[in-house]
């Protein structure tokens, strides 16, 4: 290009950060319609959300998966008519799309049956992080083709819930392995499972004690101290941290109490309402997973795990992103980084130790 | 597609290679996610209808970004066109009719309306139409338009990369600025138009609207449209596919182009005060619908489309430009045969290749050193011979010379001691002389006298 050309004033090719003036408006521009526009937009293209339960069996997983969404994703099982135990972990998905006021949501829940369920548990976190690697590395892939879809189908997991057994003691070896190695792919939601076993005080005693424990072993869980953007979201997110986490009780069955109709445990000595905040926390579980903070979950998969998966994969395949069909000449580096690629702390963007320039074309 | 089938197929069997844990039960999963997933009832409120405010509130706090590109010659009324669009008095001065380039000049500015954020890029062109030889005047456009994508590109291709507060400045609308001559389009903005369609939406206005008659203005229309479809210039059409917005959208495509004014003078009409512009023989008021489609504009740039506007810049404008740019650096998604190919592979092979090539011109140049360097040697040995040559002639001439001399020398002594010897001689035999002196003067006399005789 002749240089001549181009003109003297820096800003012509590329305005990379460009001085922004701030304007007074003299009067109506109509500029607020965008939001409009965005909303119209959204509910076209409708919403998607994936879920994953991971928990030991009979802890009411997909009882909790029904009562949050109000639907039979799944026939939960009743002991002893279930199918043999399976031998191995594996991971079973459904999904479910459903309306509510014009707003159409694409749901995938999937689960883990056999988690923690055989004698020897080790290393039983692996197929749970290859699935989600797998969610990551089939999205990088339709993001690095030559001609992509107009809307790439988003399965990456957005919001593992984990299900933490009722003791009343302390988290187990089994979680705290399984929460450090998660914490860093995904984001973590811990709930006291079943938990009309404890009572009050017992449960708050538990939960003071699994977050001491968290914090010990420097798990962040959902929603993470570091992504808190500005003073608004650390006050409601500081609210959200003290009561993770939260004590649930799921229930798909209806009774009548005092003439309303509402889910809960029927027992012998009381009728378990699971919608009642004096009785359980299932509503503050509900709030976070689906009313306030779902597009957050989306976002943050997308801009920070996403990201750092991408990173990764890019960094050590030495070279480009691999196009579909490429196999695998070198085996898939351990889903868990057991300390080669010891991060320190998630950063919005991980910092990693050395300073790598970046690869680029 | 057979080929997105057969990648699907040869992904998934990788991918049930991978993972020997996760059992068969994931690529049950697969088929189901290809079938369309079942729809279901739910029993009571959950609530998710919350998920598009959430999504606002969002994008409320990132802000928005609009770039708007504003091309047409000097002085045709670009930047009070955009001061009445967005109701603010941007900087700026008027330009010089004088430039030998055009120049593209963007400004970037923050207007906030209610609690809505705007990042508004203006790029205006400088200079455009005013050259005496205007075949160059469209390239500087095209090149920055190039450039933008190109710098979001490079952001994405990047390791490690920031998206999400990446401020994007590709031209999301171009508005075409024609003159009002009421005939046809000009040559340079039907070749100007042409090369751009392709890389931005386009949406071409009639600038100064109130330099011409209604009748002769749907007349103008007309014809120019016709000639634009006539040339295969597809210029931006509002989208029609969702039913709230359709109706209006297909009305307004009807409108185009739209004969704008633009003012931010105000005239006092009736009893309020408009934006207008003040004739002897009359008001034009900018905000009136029968008087000029500056109303219409504003509809259509701002309240209806403008996220669609990113969309398709997004969509379709990018993505074609990042198509052609990939498979001109060499990379396909599906090989020779119809295999498909992988980045890795095509990756690797170019690497090779360029390492091959660096290798062997490492070698020639090498080679190319080596032998130069012989050459010089040699030359500079031939000049050592030579001098040395020279210099022993040099010597054996001298000593030559020195011979000679000393011969000539040794003449001359023993000729100096000859001539010395005889001058001794006769100056003793003068002595002897002088001691008789008249008889051998007679005697000698005498027999010179009787010699004569």
């Amino acid at each position: 290009m002749d240089p001549l050309r181009q003109s003297p004033s820096p800003s012509s090719s590329r305005a990379s950060s460009p001085r922004t003036f701030s304007c007074e408006r003299l009067g109506y521009v109509g500029i607020e319609a965008v939001l409009d526009q965005l909303k119209i937009k959204a509910m076209k293209m409708g919403f998607e959300f994936n879920i994953m339960v991971v928990g030991q069996s009979g802890l009411g997983k997909s009882t909790m998966v029904n009562t949050l969404f109000k639907s039979k994703i799944w026939k939960s099982t009743m002991p002893g008519l279930r199918v043999p135990m399976p031998q191995t972990l594996q991971l079973h998905s459904v999904t479910h799309v459903i309306e509510e006021n014009g707003v159409k949501l694409k749901l995938t829940v999937t689960d883990t049956p056999g988690f923690g369920d055989q004698i020897n548990n080790d290393k039983c976190w692996d197929p749970i992080l290859g699935y989600i690697n797998e969610q990551y590395e089939r999205y990088l892939q339709e993001e690095i083709l030559i001609t992509r879809q107009r809307h790439i189908p988003d399965t990456r997991v957005h919001c593992c819930v984990y299900f933490v057994p009722p003791t009343g003691h302390c988290l187990r070896p089994l979680d705290l392995e399984f929460l450090q190695r998660l914490c860093r792919a995904v984001n973590v939601v811990p709930v006291i499972a079943r938990a009309d076993s404890l009572t009050i005080e017992e449960r708050e005693a538990f939960r003071h004690r699994i977050q001491d424990d968290l914090k010990t072993h420097s798990i962040e869980v959902y929603p993470q101290k570091s992504f808190d953007e500005d003073i608004n979201d650390k006050i409601l997110n500081s609210k959200i941290r003290e009561r993770i986490p939260f004590a649930v009780v799921g229930a798909d069955r209806e009774h009548m109490v005092n003439g309303r109709c509402v889910l809960g445990r029927k027992t012998k000595w009381g009728i378990i309402e699971v919608e009642n905040m004096a009785h359980c926390e299932f509503p503050l579980l509900r709030d976070l997973l689906i009313r306030s903070h779902l597009q957050d979950l989306k976002d943050i998969t997308h801009n920070v795990h996403y990201e750092n998966y991408r990173i990764i994969r890019l960094k050590e395949s030495h070279a480009l992103p691999r196009g579909p069909g490429w196999v695998n000449l070198a085996p898939t580096p351990s889903p868990t980084p057991t300390g080669t690629r010891a991060s320190p702390g998630p950063g919005k963007v991980c910092r990693w130790a050395e300073d790598d320039s970046d690869e680029d074309f | 597609m057979a080929s997105e089938v057969a990648r699907h197929l040869l992904f998934q069997s990788h991918i049930t290679a991978k993972t020997a844990h996760t059992s068969s039960q994931v690529s049950d999963h697969e088929q189901k996610q290809k079938d369309s997933p079942r729809s279901l009832t739910m029993s009571g409120h959950v609530g998710f209808e919350s998920l598009p405010d959430q999504l606002v509130n969002r994008s409320i706090q990132q802000g928005f970004c609009f770039n708007i590109l504003c091309v047409g010659e000097t002085g045709i009324g670009k930047s009070t066109l955009i001061d009445t669009l967005f109701n603010t008095n941007f900087e700026g001065h008027e330009s010089s009719h004088f430039y030998p380039h055009v120049r593209l000049k963007a400004q970037t500015y923050e207007l906030q309306e209610s609690n809505v954020r705007l990042k508004l890029t203006i790029v205006n062109t400088v200079g455009f139409g005013d050259q005496i030889n205007k075949e160059e005047s469209y390239q500087p456009i095209v090149d920055y338009i190039d450039a933008q994508f190109e710098a979001y590109l490079q952001e994405e291709l990047k390791i490690k990369r920031s998206l999400f507060n990446y401020h994007d400045s590709r031209v999301h609308v171009c508005l075409y600025f024609i003159s009002p001559t009421g005939h046809s389009l000009k040559t340079l903005d039907l070749l100007t138009m042409k090369s751009l369609d392709s890389k931005v939406n386009i949406i071409p206005v009639i600038a100064k609207a109130d330099a011409i008659s209604k009748t002769e203005l749907q007349k103008f229309k007309i014809k120019l449209m016709s000639e634009l479809v006539s040339n295969g210039v597809q210029i931006y059409h509002f989208p029609t596919d969702d039913e709230t917005i359709a109706k209006i959208n297909a009305s307004m495509n009807g409108h185009l182009p739209f004969a704008v004014v633009g003012s931010m003078d105000e005239v006092k009409v009736g009893n309020k005060m408009v934006k207008a512009r003040q004739y002897p023989w009359g008001i034009v008021q900018v905000e009136n619908e029968n008087h000029c489609d500056f109303v219409k504009l504003r509809e259509m740039l701002i309240c209806t489309n403008m996220e669609d506007l990113r969309d398709q810049t997004h969509t379709r404008h990018y993505e074609l430009y990042r198509r052609h740019k990939l498979e001109e650096m060499g990379f396909m998604d599906v090989g020779p045969e119809n295999q498909p190919l992988s980045l890795q592979e095509t990756y690797e092979a170019k690497r090779h290749e360029f390492y091959g090539e660096r290798q062997r011109k490492e070698e020639e140049m090498k080679q190319l050193f080596v032998q130069r360097v012989k050459e010089k040697e040699a030359i500079l040995k031939e000049a050592e011979r030579e001098l040395q040559a020279k210099f022993e002639h040099l010597k054996r001439v001298h000593q030559e010379e020195k011979l000679r001399l000393e011969e000539k020398r040794r003449l001359l002594e023993e000729e100096i001691m000859a001539f010395s010897k005889k001058k001794a001689t006769s100056e003793i035999y003068q002595n002897q002389t002088f001691m008789t002196p008249g008889s051998n003067l007679r005697k000698d006399k005498d027999r010179k006298n009787s010699n004569f005789m």
